[in-house]
């Protein structure tokens, strides 16, 4: 029952994203923008001083990712169907884990875009290690979502969401940023520090366990007005 | 606490007097000499910052789960305060960083730390003030994920980098002579601000518990 | 009762204010030049500390006064609001 609600809340929100791809099309195009106003900051001489591939990655997906987060539940909003969803007898947690499954997804499709991008761009060499990696991406991006979809789902009521919505997640999330940056230039580094990786992992799935439980302890009693 | 809050300002404020004199006549540490000074009050502040964290984010969690009112007050309290004693840690550690290490702002995990939770705490208070209705519970959810991402912070911001002296501190107080008065100082710093931290938290609920009444007292009279 | 209570508080603070002020200073004269230190350590570490203890009293006094003005003002609005009523069944 729980997971079945889940992965129909899922279905719902990429029914809706694959009718129009509005979310996921502006998202990239957002994410490639920041690279290329990053670059202008970091590049000299044709060339980005060594480690900065992986900051400008994370900070893209970062701020990607709010954007998604505002878009996805503006769409809600509109249509008045958070309310809707929430009246339905399932189980409230399930209906986070939907909704977070679905921001996942979304980041998870701007990466697919943003990550070869930037290889190719800062010529790093992101892929040395693309079974590290894609575990960095996924850890950095549930533990990001998860924050943020509560954030975003509490901050629905809220007059002032847009402001809001950056200001309380970003300092909440700086571990994963941190992890996910310094990780990802463990990875990118000429002789790959396997060793660091793994302990940037191990954090970032740390993280994501405490921050994906307290989500769904608290977003029962947030959501209740 | 009502009956008790009088003695206590009155024990507060002799031992705030007091805590220069005993700061004043601690022997000077072996390696920093004076500017070690500092760090009576700065680490009292961490104390009371941890304090006042612990009591925000328990409150915030009993408010969300509970509705107690009484929670609620002491959320917005210890976010107020957390943000006083995380603006002080961070400008008394950056005045000891200038002397010390030769720079005002070193990004070492415990100064990394201090601003993130500046910054969750003034989101807190902002979050309370522009959040329009319903304000409380987000600024609660803010207080929950405030307390536990404070340890992800700094374990992320240790890894990260670090040159803060760690425990070396500590360890030279207790081997210097006249280490013993040292960690006496110490000790009397840290419960001082305790103390004060309370009080605070005190003053700043009641300044709460007066804003609803007199908001039941409009209500009141538009009934009339 | 408040009120006093408050400025009691606040009197009190002000005083630790001056100890303050003027307690970190002898040492300087007195020890510093004692010490031989390198010239490269020279830098005076006095004013950073007393920087340091007044960023404290200004921060915590700066708060207690917004919260204690704060108070003052809830209450009198409070007691606009009783005469008010008394004055509005006649």
């Amino acid at each position: 029952m729980f997971f079945r609600t889940a992965l129909l809340v899922l279905r719902k929100d990429v029914a809706i994203e694959l009718r129009s791809y509005e979310i996921v099309s502006t998202t990239v195009f957002f994410a490639l923008s920041c690279v290329a106003i990053l670059s202008f900051a970091f590049v000299n001489e044709g060339q980005a001083p060594e480690g900065t591939a992986a900051g400008i990655l994370w900070i893209a997906i970062a701020f990607s990712g709010t954007l998604a987060l505002g878009r996805t539940f503006e769409r809600e909003r509109y249509g008045e169907t958070l309310k809707a969803l929430l009246l339905a007898p399932a189980p409230r947690p399930a209906i986070y884990l939907g909704k977070m499954l679905g921001i996942v997804a979304l980041m998870l499709a701007t990466e697919i875009v943003l990550v070869p991008m930037v290889n190719f761009l800062f010529a790093a060499s992101l892929f040395a290690r693309p079974g590290l990696l894609v575990v960095i991406l996924l850890l950095g991006t549930v533990g990001y979502a998860s924050v943020g979809t509560l954030f975003a789902a509490m901050l629905v009521r809220a007059r002032t969401r847009d402001v809001m919505l950056p200001i309380l997640l970003y300092p909440i999330t700086v571990p994963v940023i941190i992890a996910g940056v310094r990780g990802t230039s463990a990875l990118i580094a000429s002789p790959v520090d396997d060793a660091v990786a793994q302990l940037w992992i191990s954090l970032l799935a740390f993280f994501d366990v405490v921050f994906v439980t307290l989500a769904l302890w608290t977003f029962e009693p947030l959501m209740t007005e | 606490m009502r009956k008790a809050f009088v003695p206590l300002v009155v024990l507060g404020a002799a031992m705030f007097a007091y805590a220069p004199v005993a700061i004043a006549h601690t022997p000077y540490e072996s390696t920093m000499l004076l500017i070690q000074k500092v760090f009576y009050f700065h680490l009292a502040a961490w104390a009371g910052l941890g304090l006042a964290i612990s009591v925000c984010g328990i409150a915030s969690a009993i408010y969300l789960f509970n509705g107690s009112k009484v929670a609620d007050r002491l959320g917005v309290a210890g976010a107020e305060l957390v943000v006083v004693f995380c603006t002080f840690g961070m400008i008394s550690g950056s005045l000891w960083a200038r002397k010390a290490w030769g720079i005002w702002w070193g990004w070492d995990p415990k100064l990394t730390m201090a601003f993130i939770i500046d910054l969750v705490f003034v989101g807190y208070i902002l979050v309370r003030r522009f959040g329009g209705p319903g304000a409380e519970k987000l600024a609660a959810a803010m207080g929950i994920f405030g307390l536990a991402t404070t340890p992800f912070i700094y374990k992320a911001a240790d890894w990260w980098r670090t040159i803060h002296p760690q425990t070396s501190v500590m360890k030279t107080l207790s081997n210097t002579e006249g280490g013993a008065i040292m960690w006496s100082t110490v000790w009397f710093c840290i419960v001082t601000f305790l103390l004060l931290t309370v009080l605070v938290l005190a003053a700043r609920t009641r300044l709460e518990r007066l804003k609803t009444r007199l908001d039941e007292l409009y209500l009141a009279a538009e009934d009339l | 009762m408040t009120l006093r209570r408050l400025w009691m508080l606040v009197l009190t603070f002000t005083l630790t204010a001056s100890t303050l002020f003027a307690q970190p200073q002898p040492p300087v004269d007195g020890f510093v030049p004692a010490q031989s230190l390198p010239p490269t350590e020279q830098l005076p570490a006095a004013p950073l500390l007393i920087a340091a203890y007044s960023v404290f009293l200004v921060l915590m006094m700066g708060y207690l006064w917004t919260i204690w003005r704060r108070i003052g003002k809830v209450e009198q609005e409070m007691q606009e609001l009783a005469k008010r009523q008394s004055g509005q069944p006649r």
